[in-house]
């Protein structure tokens, strides 16, 4: 890793190589760094009450037990709202999907009409917007408060998505749909059965872009839902936080609090459970939406 | 962010005159709507549903913001009931918390703009000089998987971090000090705030300019080399003008987002301790506003707020055009 090379017959200086090594150790410690959280609140979760309390935990869980683990998963409440974070995210995933693969691809075609306006109108919601009041003056006229629709309608389109996947359209070879309509293809056809099968990695993409955002969203669900047994995981544990960060409670020494901490713990932990499973799997797939997104072609 | 594309976008907005000169663009005269769509309507079908989406939640909201110059009532119509003209503009102008959360606003806003946004660069820096290509990858892996942890969890990760008994406080009182009750007091959560924005974004924040950095010519560097240039200099004279057109785009959309502090973030991490800090425009509006059903002036703050942050794009935008030469269009 540290070897100087030669270049064009120049080889690295000395104090290159010596700020190659700093630069190395000073990833490694900001990966450290990065990582540590996680790897706190792994050994948090795992902790007796003891440790905890006495603030000897850190890397390595000390009193190994899995009693909070059983706690929690023994939470009717908890089980709950995890499914409804995944009916939420599977329902608004779906709807999002729909909305803005149809958008990007009629906003792909040159030859739409009035296309600058359309994608002018998309574009300028990026930059200004409504606020929180008229909205939540919105979803609660139409009645969707404590509904599913309050979450899963609102953030149907995000521009961002949008624009990545109208990038992705424009570049698809033209032929390939003109050869279509002449095989008598509607635009529908062509949609559906030359385009789209052909985008699996840009579909599959913003999938995962907008599955990660509905399953770590949670203000609407707070804003909206006023029963405990239509909550998403996220306001469970948003709730179970702000139980013990109230002025009273941050002193806490108790050891109520300290078990709280293990539960919060664990909880955070089985909330990022399944991104942090698939995160090595996919996460090129993003690092790729985002040059995708962001490479003018 | 995509940049680029926010650029294209807009860049296609411009008719394109230069392209297309003015005689051939009268012969090719652009079709009816009545016969693009008999033609074509399937195509146009497709906008319907998510213009609809448009109007509804993104443009009947902006209408909706009518309302900070009528009396909303609970229950009552959409747009308000009666004119009451600038009244809730004067309310909050001559309200002394107003004001306070709005500094507090400007200075989150500030320190997270100047201490965040270079991080990035600096970190892809790094990251560039990097040989190893498997390291290379892993680091990046690893740095941008804060990115994808809900508010919620990053909330969760700053109060067990700081608490009482929390890693923080060990550290301190392993070098002799105290332990500090970082959630209770005012004059830490800028620092909290600001800590915890780096550990989320830098890593994701280094994605375009590593992009960018791909895009730069090698043989600039050769030419840099044979000129006598080291490391540094190359840096200095061939990298960062490279990045530059990238810089300057993420410093526009930034200062455009920089009134809208972490809104989410905010909300989750404070307590009535830390409001002399903490509180910012959108967390007193969001309580004021559905805390205590003052929806009219909530709305009037609201809509002072997202004109502050459209303008302050808007001129950023500008300035940029103007001396820089880059620009979102």
């Amino acid at each position: 890793m540290f070897r100087p090379r030669r270049v064009g017959g120049i080889a690295d200086s000395r104090s290159y190589t010596v700020f190659r090594v700093i630069n190395a150790v000073a990833i490694i410690v900001i990966c450290f760094v990065t990582l540590y959280p996680f790897i706190n609140m792994i050994a948090i979760a795992f902790s007796s009450e003891g440790y905890i309390t006495a603030g000897q935990v850190n890397l390595i869980p000390l009193g190994f037990n899995v009693t909070t683990f059983k706690l929690v998963l023994a939470d009717g409440m908890f089980w709950r709202n995890y499914a409804n974070t995944v009916v939420y995210t599977v329902v608004a995933t779906a709807i999002a999907m729909v909305m803005t693969t149809s958008f990007a691809y009629a906003l792909s075609k040159k030859r739409l009409k009035a296309r600058p306006f359309f994608v002018g109108i998309a574009v300028f919601t990026m930059f200004f917007s409504g606020g929180i009041i008229p909205h939540y003056v919105l979803i609660s006229s139409l009645g969707w408060r404590n509904t599913i629709w309050a979450i899963v309608i609102p953030n149907a389109i995000s521009i961002f998505n949008l624009l990545v996947m109208k990038s992705f359209f424009e570049n698809f070879p033209e032929d390939l749909e003109e050869a279509a309509s002449i095989d008598g293809l509607t635009t529908y056809g062509t949609l559906l059965r030359i385009v789209l099968p052909l985008s699996k990695a840009v579909l599959a993409t913003m999938i995962l872009f907008y599955a990660v955002s509905f399953w770590n969203s949670w203000f609407s669900a707070y804003l909206y839902m006023s029963k405990p047994e239509l909550n998403p995981v996220t306001v469970y544990l948003r709730n179970l936080l702000a139980s013990a960060t109230t002025p009273d409670g941050a002193a806490g020494s108790d050891e109520g609090l300290q078990i709280a901490a293990s539960a919060k713990a664990v909880t955070m932990l089985l909330t990022v459970l399944p991104i942090v499973t698939l995160y090595p799997f996919v996460q090129r797939y993003f690092v790729s939406g985002v040059m995708l997104g962001s490479i003018k072609a | 962010m995509s940049v680029n594309n926010v650029i294209a976008e807009v860049d296609e907005a411009r008719p394109d005159d230069d392209v297309t000169p003015p005689r051939r663009r009268a012969v090719r005269a652009t079709p009816s709507w009545r016969k693009v769509l008999k033609n074509d309507w399937r195509l146009y079908s497709l906008l319907v549903l998510p213009i609809v989406f448009l109007l509804v939640f993104r443009y009947l909201p902006m209408a909706g913001n009518i309302i900070a110059f009528r009396r909303y009532r609970a229950g009552g119509s959409l747009f308000g009931d009666e004119w009451v003209g600038f009244h809730y503009i004067q309310m909050f102008i001559s309200d002394p918390t107003f004001w306070k959360v709005f500094f507090n606003t400007l200075i989150l806003g500030g320190l997270t703009l100047i201490v965040v946004f270079p991080l990035p660069i600096i970190l892809a820096l790094m990251f560039n000089e990097l040989r190893s290509r498997a390291f290379k990858r892993i680091a990046q892996s690893i740095s941008y998987l804060p990115h994808f942890m809900s508010v919620v969890i990053v909330a969760g990760v700053v109060l067990q971090v700081t608490a009482s008994r929390g890693t923080i406080n060990q550290i301190i009182e392993g070098f002799g000090g105290d332990a500090v009750p970082f959630m209770q007091l005012p004059e830490w959560f800028r620092t909290i705030y600001v800590g915890s924005e780096i550990w989320q974004t830098v890593g994701w924040g280094t994605i375009l300019y590593l992009a960018a950095l791909t895009t730069i010519d090698p043989q600039l560097y050769e030419a840099a080399r044979i000129d006598g240039a080291n490391r540094w200099q190359q840096v200095w004279h061939v990298t960062l003008p490279g990045l530059a057109p990238t810089i300057v785009v993420l410093l526009i959309l930034n200062i455009g987002t920089f009134m809208a502090v972490g809104f989410e973030k905010v909300l989750l991490l404070y307590n009535p301790l830390l409001y002399p800090t903490a509180d910012v425009i959108s967390t007193y509006l969001y309580r004021v506003g559905l805390g205590t059903g003052q929806f009219s002036y909530a709305t009037a703050i609201g809509l002072f707020e997202a004109i502050i942050g459209l303008v302050l794009i808007l001129s950023a935008n500008a300035i940029s055009r103007r001396v820089v030469g880059t620009s979102l269009w």
